[in-house]
């Protein structure tokens, strides 16, 4: 295709503010073909804002956006309306993905693309579309299955087909490595390039700092609504990225050492689950102090390991002892025995956004003395207890009584994480803890978790994320198609071990253990 | 072109003008069709006006009216604030005056101070039973309790045919399809003289009091709004989903039911299939108006009485169909939707360039 490098997007001046909130400051970008940039910022920076201007979700308050068509002849885009942005050709991947999860693989895609009054016929059609466009990027996906029947990883590629099989020009892609293993990762990237070479130009938006030195030609950087940066990637390293997005300097820490004591989970040969989540006969043993991370693409199984641990799922077979006692027979007990949880979705299963701040603080500690006399909620007590939390958790709120649905998503982790941990928990699951989260709340909730840690609980991490896992793990175990490895001490694995046993092929070390 | 905008907060201030605006928006559109009829619509405002609030008479007769829809709003709000759609208070309300009629039509012979007590019991037990089985069913086999709770009001309606035309069918009643009387003893004592007004209003507005401090300030009213707001959030955080529901089916179908008993032992003494012409139905209307917020049910209620007392008046005099009390009620629901809309998004004005 021609005109590799000619501009294609024009974000001229653009702002938006939420009262005395500045999202957005005169915010200039542009894009060009074939060009593959990244955009960088910490929650809150003004990405999701500027992008809902892009998409017309936003109505900008100042500035505009100016999309040249195929002949290169520029023109705004219509403000306030995602029909124009689609007809645009601006595709999005979503973090959370907009699938209608009744429907096939298929139907998704063509979802909107197709009058009603079209026959098989052209379904036909589209098939043969999708199937040449899979050829071509390497993005594979079932397209026959109902889309919740799907794994996290499928469903992205699904998104990202729909994209471009809806001719996208430009396209947008939201944290979209977050949920694959390193080898598919790969096999994104190089889709991505060679779209770009065909002259599409790709925004990408993630936290991972070595996808965007690997992936990217050029780095803006988005903070507190400003850009601060617009540079080439090349020359540009982790440090400095981490610097110009917080605006500090940021330090990685390492796992702490361990002196693993008690077993607080033992698993012996336990079966779960049913359909694509089911384990099978998984052995795992955490002591006190002891963080083990459980590498692995979601949907082998982990959901139902983290339902276990929650009180949400029982074993159907083997021995489970979690702190003494058998299997929780519901959330309530989990909580009771002592298992702080953090739940993979904390969209679903972590927040009540309607309710207050201070409310969904007390939500697991409802019937504790401090919280509730006779039936009746102690509010002060609760907005106390809150204010306390928000301070020693650094979550940035307009106050314990504001409704959850205000805060962002690092903020709301961070209070989420405050619950899981308000009982002074023995066991902590942490399923996916810093998805989606940008580095300073990551830095924060993997000290916590340390600490936590270090003061005696056992970690069950579960995360997709590898600087993740090496960061926090004493041991990692890796989860494929519900059989569990035994788990190794992280100091002997390296990436491409873990990668290999996340797609079902446990080397030697992993064989050793066993 | 115009634009809709999300609002970061809604003000504390729209949360009360709007509903306002929309109860005075659907008189003004229900008196514009008025117009297209031909009445003179300025005499047929102040004929609404007089016949709901403009003597000491009227007013009673308002109040007596909101009674019923205090409690059967109540009832709809407790369940949708759960988000339990409980589309059967019409059925819960029979059911409980049912009740009323065989724990106080003489089977039972006690003071006035047990037997008052037994019937409002007796109306909320069979109320909030009602209620509980569709709870189940969803609980258990994800049956839509919209389908199922619908459906129950016409079953039950027809049960109290059955036992108007059979068991409970007033000997005395010279054929007519009513009940036998409660006893003296069961009937609620009258507020004013010759008024028709009851101490059921004064229960309406104890029960209002009681499910705004049960779902502010109690566990498990947090409980049911936690379940209503984010289900599985709130299994997660060990809140038994399940069991939350069936606790606000119980309530919800107990203040429907007491809707029930309160009409037969305060207002008409014995049982017709007529008891309530939709008091269940409006009931929703008015937790819509009142935003499910339990204290507005009150001014909410009173407002759809004043439209149902005041258009008998102005329908009397003016010669046109009361239904036109059901225009504007149903037209304030709609009113309500779109002020909703208001209360969560901005309007904002795009130019086109």
């Amino acid at each position: 295709m021609s005109g590799i490098g000619e501009a294609v997007l024009r974000l001229e001046g653009v702002g938006k503010r939420f009262g005395a909130l500045v999202a957005n400051d005169a915010i200039d970008l542009s894009l060009h073909r074939g060009e593959v940039v990244a955009l960088l910022g910490e929650n809150g920076a003004g990405k999701t804002t500027l992008m809902n201007i892009l998409f017309g979700h936003y109505v900008a308050d100042e500035g505009r956006v100016m999309l040249a068509d195929a002949a290169g002849a520029w023109s705004e885009l219509p403000r306030g309306s995602p029909q124009a942005a689609l007809a645009a050709g601006i595709g999005m991947v979503h973090q959370h993905f907009t699938l209608a999860e009744n429907l096939t693989g298929l139907e998704n895609i063509i979802l909107g693309t197709q009058a009603w009054y079209s026959l098989r016929l052209s379904r036909r059609e589209a098939r043969k579309r999708i199937a040449a466009l899979m050829r071509r990027t390497g993005l594979q996906a079932d397209l026959d299955l109902p889309v919740d029947r799907l794994g996290v990883g499928e469903r992205q590629r699904l998104e990202i087909l729909k994209a471009l099989y809806r001719k996208a020009r430009i396209l947008v892609l939201d944290e979209p490595t977050a949920v694959l293993t390193p080898q598919e990762a790969e096999g994104l990237f190089a889709a991505v390039r060679t779209l770009a070479r065909e002259g599409l130009a790709v925004l990408f938006i993630s936290h991972k700092l070595g996808e965007v030195l690997a992936l990217t030609d050029r780095l803006v950087v988005l903070r507190s609504g400003r850009k601060v940066a617009d540079r080439p990637t090349a020359g540009a390293d982790r440090a400095l990225i981490a610097q110009l997005m917080v605006g500090r300097e940021v330090d990685v820490a390492r796992p702490a050492r361990a002196e693993p004591g008690r077993p607080v989970l033992v698993l012996d040969k336990v079966g779960a689950g049913q359909g694509r989540g089911r384990l099978s006969a998984i052995d795992l043993t955490i002591r006190a102090g002891e963080i083990v991370g459980i590498a692995g693409v979601s949907g082998n199984g982990q959901a139902t390991l983290a339902e276990l641990v929650a009180g949400l799922a029982q074993p159907i077979e083997g021995r489970m002892d979690l702190l003494g006692s058998g299997a929780p027979a519901n959330p309530f007990e989990a909580i009771a025995r002592g298992v702080g949880r953090l739940s993979e979705d904390r969209h679903r299963d972590g927040m009540v956004a309607e309710m207050s701040v201070a409310e969904n603080l007390i939500m697991e500690q409802r019937w504790s003395k401090g919280v509730q006399r006779f039936g009746l909620i102690r509010r002060d007590a609760a907005r106390d207890a809150a204010k306390v939390a928000i301070a020693a958790f650094d979550i940035r709120c307009p106050g314990a009584e504001a409704p959850l649905r205000l805060l962002s998503g690092g903020n709301i982790q961070k209070l989420l994480l405050a619950r899981a941990l308000a009982g002074a928990p023995r066991l902590i699951l942490a399923n996916q803890p810093t998805r989606g989260l940008d580095v300073g709340a990551t830095v924060e909730v993997h000290a916590r978790l340390r600490r936590a840690a270090l003061e005696g609980a056992g970690v069950l991490l579960i995360s997709e994320d590898f600087d993740e896992l090496f960061a926090l793990s004493h041991r990692i175990a890796v989860m494929h198609g519900g059989a569990l490895t035994p788990a190794v001490a992280a100091q002997s694995l390296d990436v491409q071990t873990i990668g290999l046993a996340m797609a079902g092929q446990p080397g030697a070390v992993f064989e050793a253990a066993a | 072109m115009i634009r809709f905008e999300p609002r970061a907060a809604p003000s504390p201030l729209l949360a009360v003008t709007i509903p306002m605006a929309a109860a005075f928006g659907s008189l003004l559109i229900a008196l514009a069709i008025l117009k297209l009829t031909g009445t003179p619509v300025l005499s047929a405002a102040g004929l609404l006006v007089n016949g709901a609030a403009g003597s000491l008479f009227a007013l009673t007769e308002t109040l007596t009216r909101a009674t019923p829809l205090i409690l059967t709003g109540l009832a709809v709000t407790v369940a949708f604030r759960a988000r339990l759609w409980n589309i059967g208070a019409e059925g819960q309300l029979y059911a409980g005056a049912l009740a009323a009629v065989a724990v106080g039509g003489g089977q039972i012979d006690a003071p006035a101070f047990i037997l008052i007590p037994l019937i409002c019991l007796a109306g909320a037990a069979a109320g909030a039973l009602l209620l509980l089985g569709p709870v189940l069913l969803k609980a258990r086999l994800s049956v839509d309790e919209v389908v199922t709770t619908l459906l129950l009001n016409f079953i039950v309606l027809l049960v109290v045919q059955m036992m108007l035309e059979g068991p409970m069918k007033d000997p005395m009643g010279m054929g007519w399809p009513q009940s036998i009387p409660i006893l003296d003893e069961a009937a609620l004592p009258r507020l004013f003289a010759q008024m028709r007004l009851h101490a059921g209003l004064l229960i309406a507005l104890a029960a209002a009091l009681g499910v705004h401090l049960l779902l502010g300030a109690t566990v498990l009213g947090y409980e049911m709004r936690a379940v209503g707001g984010n289900p599985a959030a709130a299994r997660f955080a060990g809140i038994p989903v399940d069991a939350t529901l069936a606790k606000t089916a119980l309530l919800s179908g107990a203040l429907a039911g007491l809707a029930g008993a309160s009409e037969v032992a305060g207002l008409k003494g014995y049982l017709t299939a007529d008891l309530s012409p939709g008091f269940g139905y409006s009931g929703i209307v008015v937790a819509m108006l009142a935003a499910l917020n339990p204290l507005a049910v009150v001014p909410a209620a009173i407002f759809a009485a004043g439209v149902f007392v005041g258009a008998d008046t102005m329908s009397r005099t003016l010669g046109i169909s009361n239904y036109f009390a059901d225009l504007t009620v149903s037209l304030a629901l709609l009113c309500v939707l779109v002020g909703s809309l208001f209360l969560r998004y901005r309007l904002r004005w795009v130019g086109r360039r």
